[in-house]
């Protein structure tokens, strides 16, 4: 239908946004405050205009893409590097959805900037444009050196967010997220390279189906795990998370927690289990583990927060724990469930850290001890965290229910413990949610400085309403997703088992 | 007449080298004619000759040897030759300004470093110990002298010295290196001790002398454990020395070591591979780790080249084309970087002078946000994050251990990247996070040029990727 390279067009118009950003001049001057005012006008338009017209044509992805196909479509390949890289685009059921949740939150992150932002908002919304260009570029890109590009020159955007525009202890957050994500990193580097090695190309579809010898999936499994256990975060490499989640402004959390931890969970789906499958199958109980000690114990941890942010931050790190679970059950139940969570839950904690932003810029405190009672001053905004609340926690109707539900029933037929010790953790959930939302929304309203406490604007409204209605319609319909994912997943499964199978007949055989 | 035709049938290929050598006396004459008032003068007249000299260099036809086998002109040459211009083109630009507002008016400057860019053709060039040494020499006298060349000031006095004491200790080691092994091969010529070797095998006495060289050829590129000279040299010496120090120099003396390596030692790969890949960890990780504690920015940049010749040196030690392609492209991109952070530290400017800490870039991304973005992608690109220039540099480097099955090497070598991260992120920190200084006095047009250029080129370099990784690859299989 569309005889132009969609995925291209959609990876780099943030970024051509950026540029026409770049030429508008800021004048801090006294006596120039009419002209600040417009340029600052004309910077956020253009920045959500960007964002919107991304969405826009990244959802031509969604109608173009063709359900039935496993593999990879609108494959773009152009020459670069000699055979060491080239640029290959291309997108699949796994990775499409990817694309579209980035594209969809982008101009939320935008809106929760609007007005709390005041020091250099034009560098500001540069940093966000670029940074949604490698994030979608993460997802498209079907060779492995541009995948590592666009992985690692995330890191930038995102250390200037931090650093620039976050908090009180905003050096160390920013420090720790981009050391830590880069240690990982380059060990996930020295393994592309291994591989091209061995296999002679760089091109992932062709890697997909490629048998490394087994001794050698081993190490590879592990330099991936080094970055993407650090990325996603898994128990014990999560430390960075609530010091980079609470440290950075509202709309880096939204895009922290809803896009950059999806890249480590699909970087385990796209590498680590096809790629490596002996290996993966090796080390599955090491997830387990991890998994399951990371649901326990930050939920524990979350329990104990005195600072909302980073009590969500914690139940990210909980939530991405069910997402190894599933990812690693190695079934269908269970990938299915995994990529749904990850979808869901980059709606669910992205509005909770929008909800957060909104109470935080009232009061410019993040101290659950500080608030109590908001629902008198602010009753819809009580029922919409409400319902990122229940969905956090997974109630059925939510599209939190649906990833969790899945991913229990996958890892129950894989590893019955696992299940077991996970679905405790669901409760947890329930107690440090439900807890926090009755401290600082429900009780009487006894603080002085909350009496003057306005309900939810225009644009917070705009902001949170479509996210109810998304967190809503694919808890009660997430048809359109299974829809996306069901011939992608299949295929995986099946290489999987294939490999699997094939390492077992040599054993045998010789 | 006729007979010295013969002799030199193909002097042509040596003209670029000829032209530096005639032209810089003749600079030298009307520097001394003028009386010191013609600095400025002389400076651009160096730059066109060392232009011409280029231009001359890439339009000669042909490759081969000179002088029985001496002077060897192949692609690889030409490209380095090339970089090696293009650093003292540029270093001479930056000085321009620099000597107007500091009153540091010496005509000398621009002359010595055509002589220094002789050395280093000639180093580059190297077929036979004899080239190597005169090569080296003439370089390193020009160097010291320009270490030395505010003679006013303690501190660039006192670099100077120590350069040239410590410089002297290294070509010592260097001839005592060259004469045990012309001792046990009876060769100069890199082609004959290849020759040699590959007839008679190794001796302990060949590798006595081996070890040797290669320690007077790593004080030339300031390689852990020959790296003592390098911050007190850098940190002492006017800025645009420090500047053409960090660029031009290394380059040269890169090329050099590779050829020797590759050219005359190749059948004993095994022996010099062992010591390459320890002074290659040894520099990357002293590298990484004593630059973080630095307050002074021109000794931060020290460590940091020390470190990016470890890097370097990394691709040297897997001996493989791939890895000479990787070092020849890393030594591309160091010079392009290095030459656009310079730019940075010579605008570093108050009205009150010069300033050279770390500290005082703080706010440079309110008061100067031009200079503090292109700052922070030479910074990013330093530290080797995609998709800037660094990066690829690195990239190719490993790609070559990996390669060559060095892994314990390139496990150390990204490790130590990491590490290194951290002190080029505290630059972007204090530029970007720390509230601000004073506001520099504004940049000279030349460095905006060198600053714009060298920026541009770090952030768009996956753009032409394509055309310079074929380049280089040219002049690493002109090597094998």
């Amino acid at each position: 239908m569309f005889d132009m390279p969609l995925l291209t067009i959609v990876t780099f118009l943030p970024l051509i946004g950026a540029l026409m950003i770049l030429p508008i001049t800021m004048s801090e001057k006294e006596g120039e405050k009419e002209d600040s005012d417009l340029a600052r006008r004309n910077v956020r338009n253009v920045a959500l205009f960007t964002t919107l017209v991304t969405f826009l044509i990244s959802l031509l992805i969604w109608i173009e893409f063709d359900n039935s196909v496993a593999g990879f479509q609108m494959v773009e390949k152009y020459e670069w590097i000699g055979p060491f890289m080239a640029y290959r685009l291309g997108v699949d059921g796994i990775s499409m959805l990817f694309v579209i949740l980035t594209t969809f939150l982008m101009p939320f992150a935008i809106l929760a900037s609007w007005e709390n932002i005041t020091k250099n908002i034009k560098q500001y919304m540069i940093a966000f444009l670029i940074l949604e260009t490698f994030m979608i570029g993460v997802f498209v890109s079907l060779d492995l050196m541009v995948f590592y590009i666009f992985f690692e020159a995330g890191l930038i955007p995102m250390f200037i967010i931090i650093g620039v525009w976050g908090g009180k202890r905003r050096v160390y957050a920013s420090f720790k997220f981009f050391l830590y994500t880069l240690a990982g990193s380059v060990l996930m580097l020295l393994a592309i390279m291994a591989m091209y090695w061995n296999s002679g190309t760089t091109d992932i579809s062709v890697l997909l189906t490629y048998d490394f010898p087994p001794e050698m999936q081993t190490w590879l499994w592990l330099a991936f795990f080094a970055s993407l256990a650090v990325k996603l975060p898994m128990w014990p490499v999560h430390t960075w998370l609530p010091d980079a989640h609470v440290e950075a402004p509202t709309a880096g959390s939204v895009i922290l927690a809803g896009v950059l931890l999806k890249m480590g969970g699909y970087g385990f789906l796209r590498f680590s289990v096809p790629m490596f499958p002996l290996a993966t199958a090796d080390f599955a109980p090491l997830i387990f583990g991890l998994s399951v000690i990371a649901i326990i114990y930050t939920s524990l941890v979350a329990l104990m927060q005195e600072d909302i942010k980073k009590l969500i931050a914690y139940s990210s790190v909980a939530h991405m724990g069910f997402v190894t679970l599933g990812i690693f059950a190695l079934n269908n139940y269970g990938i299915q469930g995994a990529i749904f969570q990850m979808l869901s839950h980059g709606l669910i904690s992205g509005a909770l850290f929008l909800c957060v932003g909104i109470i935080y810029d009232r009061m410019h405190t993040r101290e659950i001890a500080a608030y109590g009672g908001v629902v008198n001053r602010m009753p819809n905004y009580a029922v919409v965290f409400m319902i990122f609340t229940l969905a956090n926690v997974g109630l059925p109707g939510t599209s939190g229910f649906v990833g969790e539900f899945l991913i229990l029933l996958g890892i129950f037929q894989t590893n019955t413990w696992a299940a077991v010790l996970a679905t405790t953790g669901i409760i947890l959930s329930a107690a440090y949610a439900l807890w926090l939302y009755r401290r600082v929304i429900l009780g009487p309203l006894v603080k002085e400085s909350l009496k003057t406490l306005m309900d939810l604007t225009g644009r917070e409204k705009l902001i949170l309403y479509p996210l109810v209605v998304a967190v809503i319609f694919f808890g009660v319909y997430p048809t359109p997703i299974f829809d996306v994912t069901q011939a992608s997943v299949d295929a995986l499964l099946n290489n999987y088992q294939a490999a699997i199978e094939r390492a077992a007949t040599q054993v045998t055989g010789n | 007449m006729g007979e010295l035709l013969t002799l030199f049938p193909n002097l042509n290929l040596a003209l670029p080298e000829l032209i530096l050598a005639i032209g810089s006396m003749v600079l030298l004459m009307i520097g001394a004619y003028s009386g010191g008032k013609a600095t400025g003068l002389v400076s651009g007249l160096a730059m066109a000759l060392l232009v011409v000299a280029g231009f001359i260099l890439l339009t000669t036809e042909g490759t081969g040897t000179v002088f029985h086998g001496a002077f060897i002109l192949d692609e690889f040459a030409i490209f380095m030759k090339m970089l090696v211009l293009t650093g003292s083109v540029v270093a001479i630009a930056m000085s321009v300004n620099f000597m107007k507002r500091e009153q540091f008016d010496k005509f000398e400057f621009p002359v010595l470093i055509v002589l220094a860019t002789l050395g280093m053709m000639l180093m580059v060039s190297a077929n036979d110990m004899i080239t190597l040494y005169l090569g080296i020499e003439l370089q390193s006298l020009s160097l010291y002298v320009l270490a030395a060349i505010n003679r006013d000031s303690v501190r660039s006095t006192e670099a100077g010295l120590k350069y040239f004491v410590l410089g002297a200790l290294s070509s010592g080691m260097l001839l005592y290196g060259v004469s045990l092994i012309y001792g046990f091969t009876g060769q100069t010529n890199f082609t004959g001790i290849a020759e040699a070797m590959a007839g008679s095998g190794r001796s302990l006495g060949l590798i006595f002398g081996l070890v040797f060289l290669v320690a007077g050829l790593a004080f030339k590129i300031s390689v852990v454990p020959f790296h003592m000279w390098t911050p007190d040299v850098y940190e002492g010496s006017p800025t645009p020395v420090t500047a053409f120090f960090s660029a031009a120099p290394k380059v040269a003396a890169m090329a050099l070591f590779i050829r020797v390596v590759i050219d005359a030692f190749e059948p004993i790969s095994k022996d010099w591979q062992q010591i390459i890949v320890f002074i290659s960890i040894a520099s990357m990780v002293l590298g990484a780790f004593a630059a973080i504690g630095q307050t002074n920015i021109k000794r931060l940049m020290a460590y940091s080249s020390i470190g990016h010749m470890g890097f370097a040196l990394v691709g040297l030690a897997a001996g493989t084309q791939a890895g000479i392609n990787g070092v020849i492209l890393y030594m591309v991109i160091y010079l392009a970087m290095t030459l656009g952070t310079f730019a940075c530290i010579l605008a570093m400017r108050r009205k009150s002078g010069m300033v050279e800490e770390i500290k005082d870039l703080s706010g440079l991304a309110k008061n100067n946000p031009v200079l503090a973005l292109f700052m922070t992608l030479l910074m990013f690109s330093l530290a080797g994050i995609p998709p800037l220039a660094g990066f690829f540099a690195k990239y190719f480097v490993f790609l070559a251990a990996i390669e060559a099955e060095l892994y314990a090497l390139a496990i150390i070598g990204v490790l130590s990247s990491v590490v290194g991260a951290f002190y080029y992120l505290r630059i972007i920190k204090i530029m970007w996070f720390d509230e601000g200084e004073d506001s520099f006095v504004p940049m000279s047009g030349e460095l905006k040029l060198v600053l714009g250029a060298s920026g541009i080129f770090v952030t768009l370099f996956y753009l032409v990727a394509g055309p310079i990784f074929a380049a280089t690859s040219g002049a690493a299989s002109s090597l094998f």
